[in-house]
């Protein structure tokens, strides 16, 4: 059984179909590849599972659960996280803070019924991951805006991971990075895959994209124009799917 | 840009607190008392230090509400007239309604909340820009406060009201800890709590909130409804210090309670704030205020130092910043 289902999935902004009927699966632990010209609907189609647009048609399930009304928050809260390509950082925060946002761990103040967030406990556990990840950030206390590019990409991966998800979405993650960063994001998606996470990829580079995906969805103009195993296509014809001449 | 040594330069203790405070602004508050210490010799006592304390109160309060609006990178430019709003309400409701005081306190207040609501859910739900909803409630409240009064004062105040602004327990005056105590728990809320938190990531980046699961609209219209709140306790204080619902008090004080915030450090573009900061950014004006006074300077002097000393905290703080931040 698929993890993540989408079924005609509709999405309009006004007179504009921004998604015409999006039919596609991710199965656990698959690394599946989202390609697409500039405006073919990637971004739309997954800020539509993330719960930031509620598409105007079709249906959406994950691991059995219906996310059509559901909001960001309680869609993380199922699994899915993203990874966005501006990293969606706050740059005033620390490292802990960002990695813990929006599902910060409260304690309560001297017992009374005051939650305040758990510095210490964020902080600790933001230092394990960090650790894990092997991500060379000073300190889980620095500002997030003065942090170079690659460690501010290490913040937000390290949130992705934190909570344990099923499913994480990258939107171009190597598209900013120097080559040993991109080598680096490569082998993190292998390592999910053999923990059984799925991931969806957005990436325009399809060298990266044949390195460590199962499958490939061509995208275009709000319709899915091809569903294929990367072992079963090739560059040349899935270039062809995107820009049209397939 | 070179976020690699901006990182590096500064330890991260040092760097936790710069975070809290800024630093040039409680600098400028030490030197302006060492100053006016030294010009006269009324300035440094127990007594004067309420004075400043009681003067500050109003507008101070007004600047911790600002700074949570401020700090989610919105702006509420109708506090002054929610205060009036919120004064004369509470004491119409003791005097021509005849209700107990109690009520009256709670009229004020709630006047107050409701107010910001109405700021929240136009900004939040009908898309105006916050700049213009809470301009609009700006000539609303303060056109409701004139009409309800006929524009004269509503005096006289039950007892128990009037020791809001009065009263003098251990010869503290009670809006001073009304200040201090605003001041302690909107510091807790902003530096310690969920909502601080959301509010200065909204701030930050506000496509960040939302896509962490920050419930960015929700938030908003409880952080203005926190900013008319406290301009509704700023009105019932203020009506209590002279014992009468004025419907043109508060005038002008948005202005102020922004300059306080922005002196203390709150960055005008939401993301960074502090109420430890907007405190001092407050006492700044009163203390400046206070000392050129004893020194019998005339106050068009006055509001051309206060406004100097913003201009200048802000430069300080861009100077220490170095280049590329907004």
């Amino acid at each position: 059984m698929s993890l993540l289902a989408l079924k005609d999935v509709r999405m309009s902004f006004g007179p504009v179909e921004a998604l015409r009927g999006v039919s596609f699966s991710v199965a656990e632990g698959e690394a599946v590849a989202l390609l697409g010209d500039n405006g073919a609907g990637k971004s739309t189609l997954m800020k539509t599972i993330t719960g930031i647009y509620r598409p105007t048609g079709g249906a959406i399930r994950f691991d059995g659960q219906d996310l059509k009304e559901k909001d960001p928050g309680e869609i993380r809260r199922l699994g899915i996280e993203m990874i966005y390509q501006d990293l969606a950082l706050a740059r005033e925060q620390d490292v802990a803070s960002n990695i813990f946002l929006g599902r910060e761990p409260t304690r309560r103040l001297l017992g009374l019924p005051i939650r305040m967030i758990d510095t210490a406990r964020i902080e600790a556990e933001a230092e394990t991951i960090i650790r894990r990840l092997g991500a060379r950030v000073p300190s889980v206390r620095y500002r997030v805006g003065d942090l170079s590019g690659g460690q501010q990409q290490s913040v937000a991966i390290a949130r992705a991971l934190t909570f344990s998800p099923k499913l994480v979405i990258m939107d171009e993650p190597t598209a900013a990075l120097a080559v040993r960063e991109v080598e680096h994001v490569l082998d993190l998606v292998r390592e999910l895959k053999r923990q059984g996470i799925a991931v969806i990829l957005i990436s325009h580079r399809l060298t990266d994209v044949f390195a460590v995906c199962d499958r490939v969805i061509a995208l275009r103009q709000g319709e899915v124009v091809a569903d294929e195993a990367v072992a079963e296509t090739s560059m040349n014809e899935v270039v062809a799917h995107i820009v049209g001449a397939g | 840009m070179n976020f690699g040594s901006m990182a590096m330069r500064r330890p991260a203790a040092l760097h936790s607190l710069g975070n809290m405070i800024r630093l040039e602004s409680l600098v400028v508050l030490l030197l302006l008392i060492l100053a006016l210490s030294l010009a006269s010799p009324y300035f440094l006592s127990v007594s004067n230090a309420l004075n400043i304390l009681l003067a500050t109160s109003v507008i101070g309060i007004l600047g911790f509400g600002a700074t949570f609006v401020i700090a989610a990178a919105g702006i509420d430019l109708s506090v002054g007239s929610i205060l009036g709003f919120g004064a004369v309400t509470g004491a119409l409701a003791v005097n021509a309604l005849d209700l107990p005081w109690i009520i009256g306190i709670a009229v004020s207040l709630l006047a107050g909340a409701f107010c910001g609501l109405v700021n929240g859910l136009l900004t939040t739900r009908a898309r105006v820009p916050a700049f213009i909803v809470t301009l609009g409630m700006l000539g609303v409240a303060r056109g409701a406060a004139l009409v309800l009064t006929n524009g004269q004062p509503v005096y006289g105040l039950p007892g128990p009201m009037v020791w809001l602004g009065q009263g003098r327990p251990f010869g503290v005056p009670v809006p001073a800890i009304i200040f201090l105590g605003v001041a302690a728990i909107t510091h807790f809320v902003l530096s310690r709590t969920r909502f601080g938190k959301y509010a200065l990531v909204i701030g930050d980046n506000q496509n960040a909130a939302r896509a962490t699961g920050i419930h960015v609209e929700r938030h908003l219209v409880a952080l203005y409804t926190l900013s008319g709140f406290l301009a509704g306790l700023a009105g019932l204080v203020s009506a209590a210090r002279v014992n009468s619902g004025d419907p043109t008090a508060g005038t002008g004080y948005e202005l102020a309670a922004i300059t306080a915030a922005i002196l203390g450090g709150t960055n005008l573009f939401g993301g960074r704030a502090s109420v430890v900061g907007t405190l001092i950014g407050a006492l700044i004006m009163g203390v400046l205020q206070n000392g050129l006074n004893l020194l019998a300077v005339s106050s068009f002097y006055q509001q051309m130092a206060i406004g100097a000393v913003l201009v200048l905290a802000v430069w300080l703080d861009q100077l220490n910043r170095g280049r590329g931040r907004a």
